[in-house]
Parts: structure tokens; C-alpha cells; sequence
């Protein structure tokens, strides 16, 4: 293990000599395929992102291959191309963090705000290796850059209220921007009550209270080089969780990272970006809400990451070289306590993650190749090295009961690698990918002890002999321009190998008590997930366009089953007039029926659904100050419904007005 | 610019210094005889105090390993060379009677300190009822001492006396785990016949099927636990217990012959919750 950093570390060395010698070249656009949401908060934007503080789950949402899953109305779990957070590699600004919750309660896209961000940057498959393995993709929530704009001080109130729920919102944000400092400070406070679904029935612990600070500088040690913190806190107490048997007491986040910046155009290195990084996550579950339970528990769970990267960009003729050495160690401890109801027996106590301690060191590898003026040819690998160490001789010890030649440590070699080709015309574009990834599993999945999963109502034993995931994926992506209509399709496809999912062991008993039994995760043969899109738009004029999505997507595994959560037929059409000091946008979205449901893993049919949205939006500018106002009706005919991503069928919002305002001082 | 040069070490030495272990030195003095034991009572007679050892320091119902010394009252010296064989005794109203143990033998490694084991299958609420009678022989000569000695009722039941099918009387106790993890536990338990008022043999070659449970949990129960079955060598019965987590767990037994018939126990099933023959076990 050692001996792989110091390699690593060697090679990081010797990028660091010789720099200032190459003659300068010219900087390329290189095209992405990635999507990317920015997080405009204080612009009119005229495409599906209607509010200036919606959370960033609903940006998220607005994505055409992300969707959300919900176990309440707080801390969303987004999925990319019908993928989990265990398939994905999501990060905040390259860094990794981990969630300290067993029953995936406090996805990362929950301890970060919009008022913490610039834009969120989703690749699909292999393209999404530039932080770590994955299966389905990546998705980074990226920090505001550097501002040394030199535009002194400037300020900013956000307001916010939605009536369902009395849904509260209010944000401040302080900037001073110099020459060579700059500092940014923000916090934001959300606080909503139980919301309705459509129909006016109140959705019972629906409710969650959250404020996130964040602060941070920048400081311009020369023309080259700089150095920029940030500190993110982030806290949410009293949050209710309608879809599970607990809700949340405290879900804290202290997210820091400090990064050296080197940029140059004159050197062969171009962009040297280097950050330490250290994240601690505390996150405690509760029932003591609820009045009806079999037994009291306490789940307490923590997760503490420290890593560091280190990228570097090169550009050299037409080439486009991106390097990035990465390393984290993690600490994941989750633990539960119950309280028996005959209060002359002990307290019941077990480790659900005993203390497993992930070490990772990789690195990755991008070349993007200008064929010519409209194609470019990449492609990009990454290698690395993974331990897990069991770091409590309790939870050993408790695993032994399953697997009784357990031993505390394992090694794992992982690799992905990609290609992919694009072609940039006047009336078309294109591009076609293939990809083959690994992953190893999570600490649920290797190490997990007894979690209930209340979605299929088992509880799941993690499995330390599992091999790699892997995946062969393929992706095509076509659009033709015709004047003021443009049609597109998106595809991708993956065949996973050593599929990780939970299959029941018939021989154990539960230890929840009214579970129907246990699964342990193994590995099937394969499994098949596909999906397709076809979106258009047609500009009626400069300010009247309407675009639409339909999507399928499939999902199956060996075993002849359909894979759970998997997205049916889905449609989105919109209609959006747009000036620079208005806009408004009429959107339909909505299933289709879910036939394709997975009985096997717990799912059962979710009916088809249709929603109709309308957001407006005014900029008013007052001398040299703005205001910035996002209102609209949500559910406007409150509909009753809940989606395939909602956690035993909960219900969604019923209709809800909203209006958001921006003050921006300058 | 410098900083460039030192990141990269800055980063070495972080990461390396996360991987090294630990190393515990562990030295420890070297101690009485007793170290770690406590005193339960002494016994005493003209010439010598009899003192007897467990870890509680108090004899309780259940398996007890009795550490002993015998202290010579004139040189206050212990005694290195004695055999020794004891009578534990319960007075009841109508009758007495005793219980099954194992006289004290040299402990290996020691030059002081004797070992005996008894299982008390009851006792009264107040502790009394017990003596415990001692005869012991050192250089040809024989000696004798006696006193009541108070045996505490276990809060779980680490022991059960009953009759079996076979109209026989039995006595089962569980002698380990002393200290159950979180894990896969060597279960070892006493199974012992009742002959007559004094004598408890070992009873061999039976087998106890093991179902441990937590009532607390909606009877839940752990896998790959074995059964119970008697190991020659030290004429206990052994099996694995796995125990998924702390807490009160019930584990039911059923007591077969070496013709499989049932002595006393049945399974435990949906309509029957619990043996008729079950030890308890709380940690």
C-alpha cells in the first residue's frame, strides 16, 4: 500500500520539474459531454430551474438522467441513468464524503445548498471517473471559482415562501472581492411544516428544518499561483422522514478544503490544482417522534474522510491532457441501541457499520485529441487501489457470525477505462462512447449488518468476499439543428457484471422485528440497464419556445427479474416565453404507467401521473441595486400522486404557491 | 513557488502516517497468585484459614470455578502439597442434598492455588442454605473443615434441575461464555444426572440441539449455531453460540439420549415460543 502512494507520489514529483520550459500553446475549447446545472441563483433562467432557492435536489431533479429518490421531503437520493449513490461517484468539488447514514438518509447533495455552489457537473458511465470509480457516473457539486474581481463589497438577501407546507426560506450572502483577496461568506435557513399532498392530506412527518454556512477566501500569492479555503457547515435537525419507521434528529456536515491553484498559459503546465481535504459527518436517527413502534432505537452513524488531489492540465499541439492523483481515507461507524419494551432486560446494542476505514489511492488520466476543427477523439483511464479494514473488533467479530474465516483487511484493485468520440457540425452533432468501469462495493454492501431496508422490508447482511462490480457501457448522443427546431436523442446502455444487490437468504431470521427476512448482497451474473431519450425544441420566436422530452428506460437482471427503480415511459413538455425582465413557462411532466415493476425486490405498480407547473419571473433594477422575483403555482390542479422514486409510495406535493426574492446590493 | 515542492511531501507524509500501526507494549509485573480474584470467605479450623476464590467474589447459583489456598495458621505459609475433596450440601426442610462438582486439583502453573468447580441448582432468596464441607490431606494427615457459605440467586437462569422422560432428575449449566461478544461464542455446558441425594455424575454422549433467541425482538434468532455435544477430553458439551447483538437472549435446548429420544425440551416454533428447558444469558 505504501509503496503504491510513494510510486504515485514520485510521479506527482516529477510533473513538478521542468515546467516553465515549453513554450506556450494556445488554449482549446474542448468540448464535454457532460451536463452541467448551474446554479444560477440570481439570473432569469428560462429552462426548468423556476426558483432562485430551490434546494439543490430540485436542480438535481431537472436533469433529464438524474431522478430523486424520496423518503420524505428533505434529503433526496439522486439517481443517474437508474443508478444509486453506491454506482456513482458524487463529490463536492472533486473531494470525497461520504453519508454517515445506513439507510441512505443523508445522501451528500443533502449536506450542501445552492448558496454553496456554482454549477453541478453530471457525467454518465466512465466519464465520471475523474474523482474516483464508478459505475453509473459522477456527479460533482462544485464550489464557486476564485474571485478576485477586485468589485469590493457586494450583498445579497434571498426571501422565500411556499405555501404548501409553509415552506420558509431566507438567505444572506456577503462578498468582498479585491485584487489580490477575496472572501465569501453565506448562510441560508429553510424550516418547512408537514406539506399536503394533492387533495389537502397532510403527509405526517414531512417536516425539516436545516441552515447551512458556508465561508470562503482567497488569497493571490503571485500572478501564478494562489491559494484559496473554504468551510462549509451545514446542519439540519427535526426532519421527518414520512417513508420510514425514523426520522432524523441531527444530520451535521462540517465540509473543509483548502486548494493551491497554479495557472499559467506561458507553461507546459497550464492548471495545477492541489486541495487537502477533511470531512466529518454526524448523523443521528430517532424515533422518539413516533408513537407507535415495536421497540425504541437509537442510530447514530459517522463518517469522517480526509484525501487530497492533485490535477494537473496540460495542453501540447492537440492534445489536451488532464492528470489527477487522488487519495482519501475514510472512517464509516454506525451503531444501533434498542430500548427493550420489558425495561428489566438490557439494551440491545450492535455495530451496523463496524468502523470500516476505506483507503483509496488512484490515478486518473484524460487525453482529448483534436482530429480537427469539428471532431475530437478522448479517451481516459483510471487505476487504483482500495483497502477496507474492519477497525472494531466487535463488528469482526460479528461478521465472523456470517462469514466465519473473515479477516479484518481487504485489497482491491480497481480500473476503468473510456473512449469517446464527437463530431461538432453546423446542423448536427454527435458523439458515441464506450466505456469499462469497476467499483467495489460500499460499506453497506461489504460490511452492513442487519440494515432494514423498508422499501422491500428485509434486512440486508453485507457480504466482504463480493467481487467488483463491473461494467461494459456504450453511449450515443445525436442532435440535428433546423432553423429554429432542433430533435436530439440520448441512449446509453450497460451491462454490469457481478451485479450487487440483495438476495434472500432463507435461513436467517430477521432482527427487525415484523421484517419479512434477510437478503445478503451477492453478486448476480449480469444485469442489463438501458435507457433512451428524445428531446426537441422549437423556437417560435426570440422569446416563445417550447421544448419536450420523452424517455424509456429498461432494466434487467440475470436472473430474469426487472430491476427495482427503474424509471417507466417519462414526458416533459414545456412552453417558456422569455424577455430580459420576464419570463414564464407552462410545463407539463409526468409517467407513464409503471409496468415494468419489480415485484421481487419489493416494488409494486405505480400508476401513470401528470403534472402541470407555471413559474414566472421579473428582474427589477433599482439604481444600482437588483431585485430578482421567482413566483409560480406547482401542482396547479392537485393531483394526488406519487412516482416510481417515491419510497413506499409516498405521496408528493399537492398544489403550492411559491414566490422567491432576490435583493442584490451592490 | 516553493510550495509546490512541499505539497507533494505534504501529502506523502500524511498518508503515511495513517497506515502505521499501533504497537502496544504490554508488561506486567509479576503478582500474587491470586491476581484478579477475589475473595468469597474463609474457612477456618485450629490449624488452618481456608480461602476461597472467583472472580465476583460471591458465590452465586449456576457453574462456579472455585479458586482455593490453604493457609497455615503457625507459618502463615500456603500450603503446596495438599489433596483435597469437598461436599457442598443444601439443608431443605425434609431432606438435604448435593450438587454437581469436581474436587479442588492443583491449578497448572501455580504453586499455591488449587481449583474445584460447583454448580449450585438453586438456593433460598436470603442466600442461605448452603454449607460447603472441606477434607483435605497434607503430608499423610487428614483434616477437615466446615462452615454455611452464602450462594446468591442469579439474576438470569444460568442453570435448570429438572426431571426428564426417562424419569430421571438432571441438572444443565452453562459454564462459558463468562464474557459473550458480539460474535461467535465457544459455548460449554455442564450436563450432569442426578443418582441419588449425593451424586451428580457427568452424563456422556448425550446431545443438547441449541435455538438461542431474543424475546425482546420478536424471538429473533441467529444463524450458524451447532449443537451441543460432549467432548471427552474435559467431559463438557460444546457448541457455537452466535449472538448478534448485547441484549437478554434465551437459549432453548433439548436434552436427547444417545438414542435420540427426547429427555426434556421441544423446539421452538410459531406457536411455541420458548423450550420447557432453556439457560438465559444477558451482556
Amino acid at each position: 500500500m505504501k509503496k503504491l502512494i510513494i510510486v504515485l507520489g514520485v510521479i506527482y514529483s516529477t510533473f513538478s520539474f521542468g515546467q516553465d520550459t515549453l513554450p506556450s500553446i494556445e488554449k482549446k475549447d474542448t468540448t464535454q459531454l457532460d451536463e452541467v446545472i448551474l446554479i444560477t441563483q440570481r439570473k432569469l433562467s428560462n429552462y426548468r430551474q423556476e426558483k432562485t432557492l430551490s434546494s439543490i435536489d430540485d436542480y438535481l431533479e431537472k436533469s433529464n438522467r438524474i431522478t430523486m429518490i424520496k423518503r420524505g421531503n428533505y434529503a433526496w437520493e439522486p439517481t443517474l441513468s437508474n443508478m444509486t449513490s453506491e454506482r456513482l461517484n458524487v463529490t463536492i468539488d472533486g473531494m470525497q464524503i461520504f453519508g454517515a447514514c445506513t439507510d441512505k438518509m443523508d445522501p451528500i447533495t443533502s449536506y450542501v445548498d445552492v448558496s454553496n455552489l456554482k454549477k453541478v457537473t453530471i457525467a454518465s458511465g466512465q466519464e465520471g471517473t475523474e474523482n474516483g470509480h464508478c459505475v453509473g457516473g459522477a456527479i460533482d457539486l462544485q464550489l464557486p471559482e476564485s474571485k478576485y474581481y477586485d468589485f469590493g463589497l457586494k450583498s445579497s438577501v434571498d426571501l422565500g415562501y411556499e405555501t404548501n407546507g409553509n415552506y420558509r426560506t431566507a438567505g444572506l450572502d456577503v462578498e468582498y472581492s479585491g485584487n489580490t483577496f477575496y472572501l465569501n461568506a453565506d448562510g441560508i435557513f429553510r424550516k418547512s411544516d408537514n406539506y399536503d399532498a394533492g387533495g389537502n392530506q397532510e403527509v405526517l412527518y414531512s417536516q425539516f428544518q436545516k441552515y447551512n454556512i458556508s465561508l470562503q477566501g482567497g488569497y493571490k500569492l503571485s500572478d501564478k499561483h494562489q491559494l484559496d479555503a473554504n468551510v462549509i457547515y451545514d446542519k439540519a435537525t427535526d426532519v421527518g422522514y414520512p417513508a420510514l419507521p425514523m426520522d432524523v434528529s441531527l444530520a451535521e456536515a462540517l465540509i473543509t478544503s483548502v486548494t493551491h491553484t497554479f495557472k499559467s498559459d506561458s507553461t507546459f503546465i497550464k492548471n495545477w490544482e492541489s486541495k487537502l481535504y477533511f470531512n466529518t459527518i454526524t448523523h443521528i436517527m430517532d424515533d422518539s417522534q413516533r408513537p407507535d413502534v415495536p421497540i425504541r432505537m437509537d442510530m447514530p452513524g459517522w463518517s469522517d474522510t480526509y484525501g487530497f488531489y492533485s490535477k494537473v492540465k496540460i495542453e501540447e499541439n492537440k492534445h489536451n491532457l488532464l492528470f489527477n492523483l487522488n487519495g482519501f481515507y475514510n472512517r464509516s461507524l454506525a451503531e444501533m441501541t434498542m430500548y427493550p419494551n420489558d425495561s428489566n432486560q438490557p439494551l440491545m446494542f450492535m455495530y451496523t457499520w463496524p468502523d470500516i476505514r476505506t483507503l483509496y489511492s488512484g490515478i486518473y488520466a484524460k487525453d482529448t485529441y483534436a482530429l480537427s476543427g469539428t471532431s475530437t477523439f478522448s479517451a481516459s483511464t483510471r487505476f487504483g487501489f482500495q483497502n477496507n479494514t474492519i477497525g472494531e473488533e466487535v463488528g469482526l467479530e460479528s461478521l465472523q457470525i456470517f462469514y466465519p474465516e473473515l479477516t479484518d483487511s481487504k485489497n482491491r484493485f480497481l480500473m476503468g477505462v473510456s473512449a469517446d468520440y464527437q463530431l461538432k457540425k453546423d446542423n448536427y452533432d454527435f458523439a458515441f462512447g464506450l466505456g469499462y468501469g469497476e467499483r467495489a462495493p460500499s460499506v453497506s454492501e461489504g460490511y452492513g449488518f442487519f440494515l432494514f431496508n423498508s422499501f422491500d422490508n428485509f434486512d440486508y447482511i453485507g457480504n466482504p468476499y463480493l467481487n467488483n462490480e463491473k461494467s461494459i457501457e456504450t453511449n450515443i448522443k445525436f442532435n440535428y439543428y433546423l432553423k429554429n427546431f432542433k430533435v436530439g436523442i440520448e441512449s446509453s446502455y450497460f451491462y454490469i457484471m457481478d451485479y450487487i444487490i440483495g438476495e434472500i437468504d432463507p435461513t436467517l431470521s430477521p432482527m427487525t422485528i415484523g421484517a419479512t427476512g434477510v437478503k445478503i448482497y451477492t453478486g448476480i451474473e449480469h444485469a442489463s440497464i438501458f435507457d433512451v431519450y428524445l428531446n426537441t425544441s422549437y423556437n417560435f420566436s426570440k422569446t416563445l419556445s417550447f421544448n419536450g422530452t420523452i424517455g424509456y428506460n429498461y432494466g434487467q437482471g440475470s436472473n430474469d427479474e426487472p430491476l427495482p427503480i427503474i424509471r417507466p415511459i417519462s414526458y416533459l413538455a414545456e412552453v417558456a416565453y422569455t424577455t430580459s425582465k420576464f419570463n414564464a413557462a407552462l410545463q407539463l411532466e409526468g409517467n407513464g404507467n409503471q409496468t415494468r415493476f419489480s415485484s421481487f425486490y419489493g416494488e409494486d405498480e405505480t400508476p401513470a401521473y401528470g403534472v402541470l407547473n407555471l413559474n414566472l419571473g421579473n428582474i427589477v433594477n433599482l439604481k444600482s441595486n437588483k431585485m430578482v422575483f421567482k413566483y409560480g403555482v406547482e401542482n396547479i390542479l392537485d393531483t394526488f400522486y406519487s412516482t416510481y422514486a417515491d419510497w413506499n409510495n409516498i405521496p408528493r406535493q399537492g398544489r403550492n404557491f411559491y414566490v422567491n426574492a432576490s435583493f442584490v446590493i451592490r | 513557488m516553493k510550495l509546490k515542492y512541499i505539497l507533494p511531501i505534504l501529502f506523502l507524509a500524511l498518508f503515511t502516517v495513517s497506515c502505521s500501526d499501533d504497537e502496544n507494549d504490554d508488561f506486567t509485573p509479576p503478582t500474587s497468585e491470586v491476581e484478579g480474584l477475589r475473595l468469597i470467605q474463609e474457612l477456618d479450623n485450629d490449624t488452618h484459614t481456608i480461602e476461597l476464590y472467583n472472580k465476583s467474589g460471591m458465590f452465586y447459583t449456576g457453574y462456579n470455578a472455585v479458586s482455593i489456598r490453604i493457609k497455615d495458621k503457625s507459618t502463615n505459609n500456603y500450603i503446596e502439597n495438599a489433596t483435597m475433596s469437598w461436599v457442598p450440601m443444601m439443608q431443605m426442610p425434609t431432606m438435604q442434598h448435593s450438587c454437581p462438582n469436581t474436587n479442588p486439583v492443583k491449578a497448572s502453573g501455580k504453586n499455591t492455588v488449587y481449583t474445584g468447580t460447583i454448580v449450585y441448582q438453586m438456593t433460598n432468596t436470603d442466600g442461605s442454605g448452603w454449607s460447603l464441607m472441606l477434607d483435605y490431606i497434607i503430608d499423610g494427615v487428614d483434616y477437615m473443615v466446615s462452615d454455611t457459605i452464602t450462594v446468591m440467586q442469579n439474576d438470569n437462569q444460568n442453570v435448570s434441575s429438572f426431571m426428564g422422560t426417562d424419569s430421571s432428575r438432571y441438572v444443565v449449566a452453562i459454564i462459558e461464555p463468562e464474557n459473550p461478544i458480539i460474535g461467535n461464542n465457544d459455548l460449554v455446558v455442564g450436563v450432569y444426572k442426578m443418582e441419588n441425594m449425593m451424586s451428580f455424575p457427568v452424563v456422556e454422549n448425550y446431545i443438547l440441539t441449541l435455538d438461542p433467541r431474543m424475546p425482546g425482538m420478536g424471538n429473533h434468532t441467529s444463524p450458524n449455531n451447532t449443537n451441543l455435544t460432549f467432548n471427552v477430553a474435559d467431559n463438557k458439551y460444546h457448541a457455537n453460540l452466535s449472538l448478534t447483538m448485547t441484549g437478554y437472549w434465551v437459549l432453548n435446548l433439548k436434552l436427547m439420549n444417545a438414542d435420540d429420544e427426547v429427555i426434556k425440551g421441544e423446539d421452538v416454533t410459531d406457536g411455541n415460543e420458548q423450550s420447557s428447558l432453556y439457560l438465559e444469558l444477558e451482556f
